[in-house]
């Protein structure tokens, strides 16, 4: 896993509520076998019209906007569990996604691909977006070990929260997996000693 | 003092990590050819074994063809998806209901059926509608591919304790009123992230009325409004669904099996961290009008012209997809399509209901119906009760087994611009294809707007 700790960067506004897996990489395109080339479909039936041919009016496909940080509407990754929206997202070259709340699902898979979902308060969000509005080239850093973000255009800092230990795995690049299979003795010894009616 | 879900919960973790997270052992891990491979990558290029591979289900659902499902998957990508299941379930010692094998079908209709979910264990798939198995007092969840890798290699996933949320609804159902329209209302009422961070425990006689298909179908949307999952407190109705399936305790087990399942319940004295009331009269058959399952209303109610819980730009950019205007009624509407199935609403129970309202009748000639059951079994039930020549009669095609029509991934697809109702459980833009605008109801109500060619009300019909 590719390792965060500190990012400034320009970012690109998608100010859309409720911005669902499949609007981020369409079922269509999950019949891949690897983890590589979801980029080219991220946000597909968005950034292109049934002829493939890009839409003017989406972000991505806008001069103006670019950057590594995604700034979306509340409740960012909502509907299916497919990890590829996350792959799909870090391979187009997006490290963080600031968001006034993600889904569950998709927040605990950006975590473990080194995509952070950065989550601040309403306010914080609405001032995000009026900042790129009104200057698309503001730049804004996120400090991970700090846990701050910094709109460098108005010079707000604010913190944000992420639980200690995904905080280490993304610093370091950690999977979950070196840890869980580390506690092999535990999980073993949880199997001797449980009453189990799931057999 | 303790809920359902406490309870269980608890009964999982294998130990606590600093800063809150704790390891949850997983009891069941059900798998499928579209979120696995990378998973089975993983283990390869780590050069790890599977831990417990007797806890592992495997099927092939959501690229299966329901056509022809006797002959290869024409479509080659999906082919080749498929055909890597198959290549590592066999290397890794997996058991394998594939395509042609009689329990294959949706991994959520597949788990109950063959007696393999059950109360007061945790399950996991790398798919969000997990959260259908709830239902019977499990905790199940989606996950992503690499807890996929991780619940494999380890049979833990590391996750903090979500918070709780009991919704609780009293009272009758009116007639035409299904378990389908009492979830899409209360998601209606919180959102689509209205239940993020929690798992939802459904209580209230209205809920307790409900049979196991019913439940399931509730449990199912719980992610649609943004719960991890949802739960249902075990009882008879759970213990009757569960007794004699394949794969169900039996004899002495069964007993001591029921004994515990009793005492999962939430306590009396319980506590939730939010809690919602609603009342089974108010819930109308509903339908949705946007472009997630939220967006959802009573079939006689007008479109919200505006909304507390949609953002304007929102419902703007809904309206726009769908072809709707704010303010609009959508009773009388034409349609398309009318989709019956999904891990929604594919049971047999589910069937039977559409199957009754359109005995002896012709869908409209406007309208394209396909009827697609949950698994080879529920089709061979179906079958067994004449159910399929019901709905052929009627003018439905009547499919193989798969996930289908719901999310634009096999070859079942809805064109772009036309109307679907569908029993499925999400109305995203381009689920159900690219363009495609999809209604969600109930098997009754999906039922009713096919023979009529618009949306209907189906109170007016029985």
């Amino acid at each position: 896993m590719q390792a965060f700790k500190k990012l400034t960067s320009t970012a690109v506004p998608l100010p859309i509520e409720d911005i669902d897996t499949d609007q981020i990489i369409p079922a269509r395109f999950l019949k891949a076998t690897t983890r590589d080339g979801f980029g080219d479909n991220l946000f597909r039936d968005w950034r292109y019209d049934k002829l493939e041919h890009p839409r003017p009016d989406f972000v991505l496909n806008n001069p103006t906007y670019s950057g590594e940080i995604l700034v979306a509407g509340a409740n960012f990754g909502c509907g299916s569990s497919r990890e590829h929206a996350a792959w799909a997202l870090a391979d187009y070259g997006f490290r963080a996604v600031v968001s006034s709340y993600f889904a569950d699902i998709f927040r605990g898979n950006a975590l473990n691909n080194g995509l952070l979902p950065l989550i601040v308060s309403p306010e914080v969000l609405d001032e995000t977006f009026r900042t790129i509005e009104a200057s698309p080239a503001a730049r804004f850093t996120i400090d991970l070990e700090a846990q701050t973000f910094t709109n460098e255009e108005t010079g707000t800092v604010v913190k944000f929260e992420i639980d200690e230990y995904k905080k280490t795995c993304m610093i370091n690049g950690y999977d979950d997996i070196d840890f869980l299979l580390s506690q092999r003795e535990k999980i073993e010894a949880y199997e001797e000693n449980r009453v189990d009616f799931s057999l | 003092m303790p809920t359902l879900f406490d309870k269980v919960w608890d009964a999982h973790v294998v130990t606590e990590v600093p800063g809150g997270n704790q390891v949850l052992y997983i009891d069941k891990h059900l798998i499928h050819e579209v979120t696995s491979p990378q998973a089975f990558n993983g283990l390869r290029e780590r050069g790890i074994p599977i831990l417990r591979r007797d806890r592992i289900v495997a099927t092939a659902d959501h690229n299966v063809p329901t056509k022809d499902q006797d002959k290869p998957i024409a479509e080659p990508l999906s082919r080749k998806q498929v055909n890597m299941l198959t290549s590592n379930c066999e290397e890794f010692g997996v058991e394998l209901y594939g395509l042609g094998h009689p329990y294959q079908g949706i991994v959520h209709v597949i788990g109950p059926e063959l007696g393999i979910t059950r109360p007061g264990i945790t399950m996991v798939c790398g798919d969000s509608h997990t959260s259908t198995h709830g239902a019977f007092g499990a905790i199940a969840f989606g996950i992503g591919t690499s807890q996929v890798e991780q619940v494999m290699a380890t049979q833990c996933v590391l996750m903090s304790k979500p918070k709780s949320m009991r919704i609780t609804v009293d009272g009758d159902l009116q007639p035409g009123v299904t378990a389908k329209d009492l979830i899409l209302y209360v998601i209606s009422q919180l959102g689509t992230g209205g239940g993020t961070g929690h798992f939802v425990e459904y209580a209230g006689t209205a809920i307790k009325g409900l049979s196991m298909e019913g439940r399931m179908t509730i449990c199912n949307m719980s992610i649609e409004m943004g719960a991890r999952g949802g739960l249902i407190a075990p009882d008879e109705t759970t213990f009757e669904y569960i007794r004699g399936r394949e794969f169900a305790p039996e004899g002495e087990e069964w007993e001591a099996a029921v004994e515990y399942w009793r005492t999962l319940p939430s306590d009396p004295d319980a506590r939730f961290d939010t809690e919602y009331t609603f009342r089974g009269e108010d819930i109308p058959p509903m339908i949705t009008y946007g472009t997630n399952p939220g967006m959802g209303m009573g079939i006689k109610e007008t479109i919200p012209t505006k909304s507390e819980i949609h953002g304007d730009a929102t419902l703007k950019k809904a309206m726009e997809y769908m072809g709707l205007e704010l303010g609009n009624q959508m009773e009388g509407m034409p349609i398309d399509y009318v989709f019956i199935g999904s891990c929604t609403n594919s049971r047999v129970e589910d069937l039977r209901l559409a199957a009754a309202l359109v005995k002896g009748k012709q869908i409209h000639e406007n309208i394209t119906g396909i009827v697609v059951p949950g698994s080879q079994q529920v089709a061979k039930q179906a079958i067994a009760e004449g159910l399929d020549r019901v709905f052929t009669d009627a003018g439905f095609e009547f499919r193989g087994a798969g996930c289908s029509a719901c999310l634009g991934m096999n070859e079942d697809k809805i064109p772009a611009g036309r109307y679907c109702v569908s029993t499925s459980n999400r109305n995203f833009e381009g689920r159900q294809g690219p363009g495609a605008r999809t209604i969600l109801a109930s098997p009754l109500t999906a039922a009713a707007a096919a023979v009529a060619g618009k949306l209907v009300d189906v109170r007016e019909l029985i």
